[in-house]
């Protein structure tokens, strides 16, 4: 499997006729088992990338190819939004449940992937809360168990943590890089916080501000299991530093200039 | 030394005008806000208005034609409860009422999703209900007589069209507003359309259904006693109407009760079903 994004733009247009070209010609590959962050200050069309790679938004050029893959009837893709979106008359277990009935399994099937992906995510004794009766993390973790169970090929993660609090963003950051340990899926998360960016990726896209190029593509060479210890390494700051150095300008122009 | 300045917000005050306070604890300032309640006043009031009325009609300040006694009411309600009257009337308004309500609500949720969900349903219904729902339903109970004939069925009718149009506009505004994230995201977990329908807008949509549902009842209410003043031989409106022409008043009364009796067990009704079928909403 290689998920690759070819020559990719889209241009906005709105009622009034008005023109915002979000991206332009965006390509890279998502290789198999891969964790590809793309980084980028605000408005940079980040999310926009995430739709059309979902299916769920189309480009004005260019296209989304997934190689190597069968053809089954499961979606290729699953999402972790960023403003979560878990239905709120489900509890957390059929929240989690809701893909896996969509594909047909038989009852006992779907009750056993959804279990395990509640024990991975440490919520078991919550699974009949609804979302509401939830704290942020916690939501945040039953919107990344329901994204896993529906076992896509890619995961795609849109700023998951950024409505959560400092504290808890970081350790959600550590438990994701446990779970991408654990599972290995090829994962494509956005996200404007570099430190995030090089705490979890393989590679991190850098894009500029609107629209959307990539300004640069930087592997991340530091070892797993990653955790708390990283933090402090030189090289981990380096890298942070490095990626500083690229969206600094983007960022400070981004600033001074409202849309 | 310039301590009257700032508090009295820019105006100059000499220091001599205000005594020197060595403490000052600072007190809640939104205590009148915080929500109270008196529920002895209720029924108390309830009761004080309930005596004052006795008190007027036993001393004849009101002639008993006009306004008769509560314990007055309270009596021939008995005695037509004893006699099985009341059930007669009761139960035939209360079958109008089912039937109508139940047909309106079913029709009402499956228009109103069609149109909210589909926009060749939206363009060819939203003018048509656009144009049919300012016309009051009771204008068109001699047409539905003339088509339907003098019994039951005309009767039934007028209510469910008068249930409907509320539903359908409810559910419209519901669907309008069902979260496009959630839509997304039950997409993006491999739904098509019609399980969209039955897995995100249904249970979206159930809080207004809920809404239409208790602004229905009152309508039905309301066009059951008018359809029966038109034409009927039982039924609360049929009492009412009759009990004038008689002029007895306690009579009438006792179908005003009946109807008061009605909505607030319809509303306490709704409001069970609504904690039964929306739990995650508190």
């Amino acid at each position: 499997m290689r998920v690759l994004i070819d020559h990719l733009s889209k241009v906005y247009k709105d009622r009034h006729g008005e023109v915002t070209e979000a991206l332009r010609d965006i390509t890279f590959t998502i290789e198999e088992n891969e964790f590809v962050v793309v980084v980028g200050p605000s408005g940079c069309g980040k999310s926009t990338l995430l739709s059309i790679i979902a299916g769920l938004l189309s480009a004005t050029s260019g296209q989304i190819v997934f190689e190597d893959v069968r053809n089954d009837l499961k979606p290729h893709t699953a999402i972790v939004f960023q403003d979560l979106a878990l239905f709120p008359w489900r509890t957390v277990l059929k929240n989690i449940l809701y893909g896996l009935e969509e594909q047909g399994l038989k009852k006992t099937a779907q009750l056993e992937i959804a279990q395990k992906y509640i024990a991975m995510i440490g919520l078991q004794g919550f699974e009949n809360r609804y979302p509401h009766q939830l704290s942020g993390g916690m939501k945040q973790r039953v919107a990344i168990a329901r994204a896993l169970a529906n076992d896509p090929l890619l995961l795609l993660m849109d700023e998951p943590f950024s409505a959560l609090d400092a504290q808890t963003r970081i350790l959600m950051q550590y438990e994701l890089s446990r779970i991408w340990e654990e599972t290995q899926k090829s994962l494509l998360y956005i996200t404007h916080n570099i430190q995030e960016a090089v705490f979890l990726g393989d590679r991190v896209v850098v894009l500029s501000r609107r629209p959307g190029r990539i300004l640069e593509v930087v592997p991340i060479d530091l070892s797993r299991p990653r955790g708390e210890h990283l933090t402090v390494e030189k090289r981990y700051l380096e890298y942070v530093n490095l990626l500083w150095g690229y969206i600094k300008n983007q960022a400070k122009e981004a600033l001074e200039q409202t849309p | 030394m310039n301590q009257g300045k700032f508090f009295s917000g820019g105006v100059p005050e000499t220091p001599i005008d205000r005594p020197v306070i060595e403490k000052a604890i600072v007190q809640d300032k939104t205590s009148f806000l915080q929500i109270k309640t008196h529920p002895w006043l209720s029924i108390a009031s309830f009761i004080i208005i309930l005596l004052l009325w006795e008190m007027v009609s036993q001393m004849e300040w009101i002639p008993p034609l006009f306004l008769p006694a509560p314990s007055g009411i309270l009596s021939e309600g008995w005695t037509m409860l004893k006699t099985g009257l009341i059930f007669k009337h009761v139960f035939a308004s209360l079958s109008r009422i089912l039937w109508g309500f139940s047909i309106a609500c079913i029709l009402g949720v499956v228009v109103g999703i069609l149109i909210g969900f589909f926009s060749i349903p939206e363009a060819i219904g939203n003018p048509l209900i656009a144009a049919t729902f300012p016309i009051p339903k009771i204008a068109i109970l001699p047409l539905l007589i003339l088509w339907l004939g003098i019994g039951e069925p005309s009767k039934i009718a007028v209510i469910a069209l008068g249930v409907f149009f509320p539903m359908t506009i409810n559910v419209y505004t519901g669907v309008k507003n069902v979260d496009p994230l959630l839509i997304k995201a039950a997409l993006s977990l491999g739904s098509n359309r019609a399980r969209i329908i039955r897995k995100v807008i249904l249970p979206g949509i159930l809080p207004m259904i809920f809404a239409g549902m208790k602004l229905g009842i009152g309508i039905a209410l309301l066009l059951v006693v008018a359809a029966e003043m038109v034409a009927a031989d039982a039924g609360i409106g049929f009492m009412i109407l009759t009990a004038a022409d008689l002029m007895q008043t306690k009579k009438l009364m006792v179908g005003l009760i009946l109807l008061s009796l009605l909505g607030i067990l319809f509303n306490w009704l709704f409001q069970k079903l609504e904690h039964i079928f929306i739990p995650w909403k508190q």
